[in-house]
């Protein structure tokens, strides 16, 4: 367990995560409830730190997981204020439809 | 062995990540992810990043998904309320995010040079370290500053959240 890096090449996890991140981009992409949206870009962003966190170990270099620290923060402070905007959009329009917030289009 | 383990991590992720965006209720979405960020964390075990797989479990399968799910009860989401978009829509998107995969992996296939494997240190992921390096040496400036974004979040999300601000 402790040498994963030697027996599964690092592109394998390059592939993963994007494999990974375009599933999240596809959830962007075709779904309408804001909730489910905000969570697909939580799915990104894990494909994102854990492209970082196979890095960091291919390299032997902690500063990727200190990245990865930094980019769960960033994701925690998003889900926290994207939350609170969808509770007033809940307000405003009864719904968390994306598509009925298409007032700037007009 | 070890690839084993990691190939069945990676297809258990595939797949809950699958599930969690064709759900059609939120509700069944929000367990889907929970358990795609298992096996996430199981990946930070297998790559000796301990610290980060305990962390990466309680901030997200504790706190984020659990704010998700408070959410949802919440505001009373179900699958009757849930809004659906059209067949054309959901085929068009999925053509476009694997148009988008193809790409990505178009472009970093037999491309980007790597430098050899460092010496393998298997201390790399252990909370002394990380901490010496983020409250010591090289990362305290960001680690501060990420003090005042979280302050900056919580402010904003306070003040978004609040019925009416009387001026």
């Amino acid at each position: 367990m402790l040498e994963i890096i030697r027996q599964v090449p690092v592109e394998y996890y390059v592939l993963y995560s994007a494999i990974l991140f375009t599933i999240g981009v596809m959830g962007v992409l075709i779904r309408r409830n804001a909730i489910v949206v905000l969570m697909c870009i939580e799915l990104m962003l894990n494909a994102v730190n854990l492209l970082l966190a196979a890095f960091s170990t291919y390299l032997s270099d902690s500063k990727g997981q200190l990245m990865v620290f930094f980019i769960m923060v960033v994701a925690a402070a998003e889900a926290a204020v994207g939350l609170g905007i969808l509770i007033m959009i809940y307000r405003n329009t009864k719904s968390t439809d994306i598509s009925l917030l298409d007032k700037l289009r007009n | 062995m070890d690839f084993y383990i990691f190939l069945t991590l990676a297809v258990i992720s595939v797949i809950t990540a699958l599930l969690m965006v064709f759900a059609r209720n939120p509700v069944h979405s929000v367990l889907y992810l929970i358990l795609t960020f298992f096996a996430i964390a199981g990946q930070y075990v297998m790559l000796n990043a301990q610290f980060l797989a305990v962390v990466h479990i309680i901030v997200y399968a504790g706190a984020i998904m659990v704010l998700f799910l408070f959410v949802l009860m919440l505001l009373n989401l179900n699958k009757d309320s849930e809004p659906q978009k059209s067949n054309l829509w959901k085929i068009s998107g999925a053509i476009t995010s694997g148009m988008l995969l193809v790409v990505m992996v178009g472009a970093l296939r037999n491309q980007i040079q790597l430098p050899a494997a460092a010496e393998y240190q298997p201390d790399r992921g252990l909370p002394a370290v990380l901490g010496r390096m983020l409250f010591d040496t090289e990362f305290v400036v960001p680690f501060e500053i990420t003090g005042i974004l979280f302050l900056a979040a919580m402010v904003g999300a306070v003040l978004v959240g609040k019925r009416e601000i009387k001026v």
